[in-house]
């Protein structure tokens, strides 16, 4: 019994991506000279997939632009964290600034690409990612401006719930963090492109079939021709 | 001008019960430990409090918190502190909860003397109910107050007597935005130095903007998230 358990886990596991599968599929959307907001959780990961022989800056909304990695041990400055109020380094040309400017950068569409988790998204683009009616409400941070302000939105998140329920919905359930603004998506089964009529199938994760997608998604999903698998 | 003060008691008076006051810092980075121990210190109570985040537990506005001196309280962020939500769930403190980038500009509008704004965020949304909307350029855009603070409490690395402050790191954050939000902006430095020692180029916040400095004293810096990597490794 307990064989057959830890068996259909590890096919569940070779049948769609990990957290860090996801990051990387994410990662090959960075072009050269992009300026990128990272959210918390599988959108910090991203970093460490970026190609190496492209120009990338890392912006977070605290106030530093040209965000660099952890610290070395015994490094570690009070005076420079990123948003996850993590400690952190500045690369070779980054800068620090106050709140305010830091929002002109997203308000004002300077920077290029914004990356960031989600607990739902609906077919029309609306993402619900800041608080669930009854539970601890924490606040939005800086989501709802990352999200009303970017022209360029890739949610990374997982498909289902833990209770295998779609977070890809016709009409999402929970309180909107914006309207209309998400465009594109990675999760552990597909990369999704939200068009008109709803989530356009762009890539399957390796291993994962058309119809357990189609399953997984509530919301309308577009499916034209082949479907490619996702390259890692 | 000097508005050099000796210790966080005097530069502190005429702060009372029932008043709103904005606190620099984002997290635990920049905060104004020293007005802050000094609030707690003064036991007033009733406060309305614009700040980024609630501090935690021991730390920070969490000492506030603690000591029920916190009426209400306008942040974007309030994770990380356990009073806070049981106060905020028991319906003993009332919260106002604004976007990041709306609450920095709403400070910023204050600074500047603009009423209000039009910002995008949060259109569509539970927080933009009742408030005015308008349409610019085929976008929605939401109608948010500048704020009105009767005190501002700022930390910054090096200042000097006229005023003049300069920020390290990302502890510049809301601290620069708060400067001349309020009637009163009472400075804390890590660092008082004489006057003409701040080059004027280096200068972040003029001291037109600071009514109160002093030399603050006893910062703990703390760290929320210490995230440090091996020498060895060679991640981006």
């Amino acid at each position: 019994m307990k064989k057959e358990l830890n068996i259909a886990r590890q096919e569940k596991r070779i049948a769609m991506l990990d957290k860090t599968s996801i990051a990387k599929r994410i990662a090959q959307e960075i072009k050269n000279g992009f300026y990128v907001n990272l959210g918390i959780g599988i959108p910090t990961l991203v970093a460490n997939y970026v190609r190496k022989d492209i120009e990338v800056e890392f912006q977070s909304e605290n106030g530093v632009l040209g965000m660099g990695p952890f610290p070395f041990e015994g490094e570690e400055d009070a005076d420079i964290i990123n948003a996850g109020k993590q400690t952190i380094t500045a690369l070779p040309g980054a800068s620090f600034f106050d709140s305010a400017l830091s929002f002109s950068m997203i308000r004002g569409k300077h920077v290029d690409l914004t990356i960031l988790g989600a607990m739902e998204v609906a077919e029309n683009g609306d993402i619900a990612n800041w608080k669930i009616p009854g539970k601890m409400v924490k606040g939005m941070g800086g989501a709802m401006d990352l999200v009303a302000s970017a022209e360029n939105i890739i949610v990374a998140m997982m498909h289902t719930n833990k209770a295998g329920e779609s977070k890809l919905l016709k009409k999402c359930s929970l309180p909107l963090t914006g309207v209309g603004c998400v465009k594109k998506i990675v999760t552990n089964l597909a990369f999704l492109e939200i068009v008109e009529k709803g989530f356009k199938l762009l890539e399957r994760a390796p291993g994962v079939s058309v119809e357990s997608i189609r399953k997984a998604t509530e919301g309308n999903l577009i499916i034209t021709g082949e479907i490619p698998e996702m390259k890692i | 001008m000097n508005k050099k003060v000796k210790n966080a008691a005097i530069a502190l008076e005429g702060v009372n019960h029932k008043m709103t006051l904005m606190l620099g810092g984002f997290g635990l980075c920049g905060i104004p430990e020293n007005a802050i121990s000094e609030l707690v210190n003064k036991e007033i109570g009733g406060l309305t409090c614009i700040s980024n985040n609630a501090g935690v537990d021991d730390f920070g506005l969490g000492l506030l918190l603690k000591k029920r001196q916190i009426k209400k309280m306008i942040a974007s962020y309030v994770g990380e502190n356990n009073e806070f939500e049981r106060q905020m769930l028991s319906g003993e403190l009332e919260v106002d909860l604004i976007p990041q980038g709306t609450l920095a500009e709403l400070c910023r509008a204050a600074q500047s003397g603009f009423p209000a704004i039009f910002t995008p965020a949060g259109y569509g949304t539970e927080i933009a109910k009742g408030k005015e909307v308008r349409e610019f350029d085929e976008k929605m855009y939401v109608l948010e107050h500048a704020f009105k603070a009767d005190f501002a409490f700022v930390k910054a690395w090096k200042g000097d007597s006229a005023g003049n402050l300069i920020f390290k790191g990302t502890a510049k954050n809301f601290n620069f935005n708060m400067c001349g939000a309020a009637k009163i902006t009472v400075a804390e430095v890590e660092e008082l130095v004489p006057l003409g020692e701040l080059h004027p180029n280096e200068i972040h916040v003029p001291g037109i903007f600071v009514q109160r400095i002093f030399q603050g004293n006893n910062y703990e810096k703390r760290i929320e998230h210490r995230k440090t990597r091996k020498k060895n490794s060679n991640v981006r």
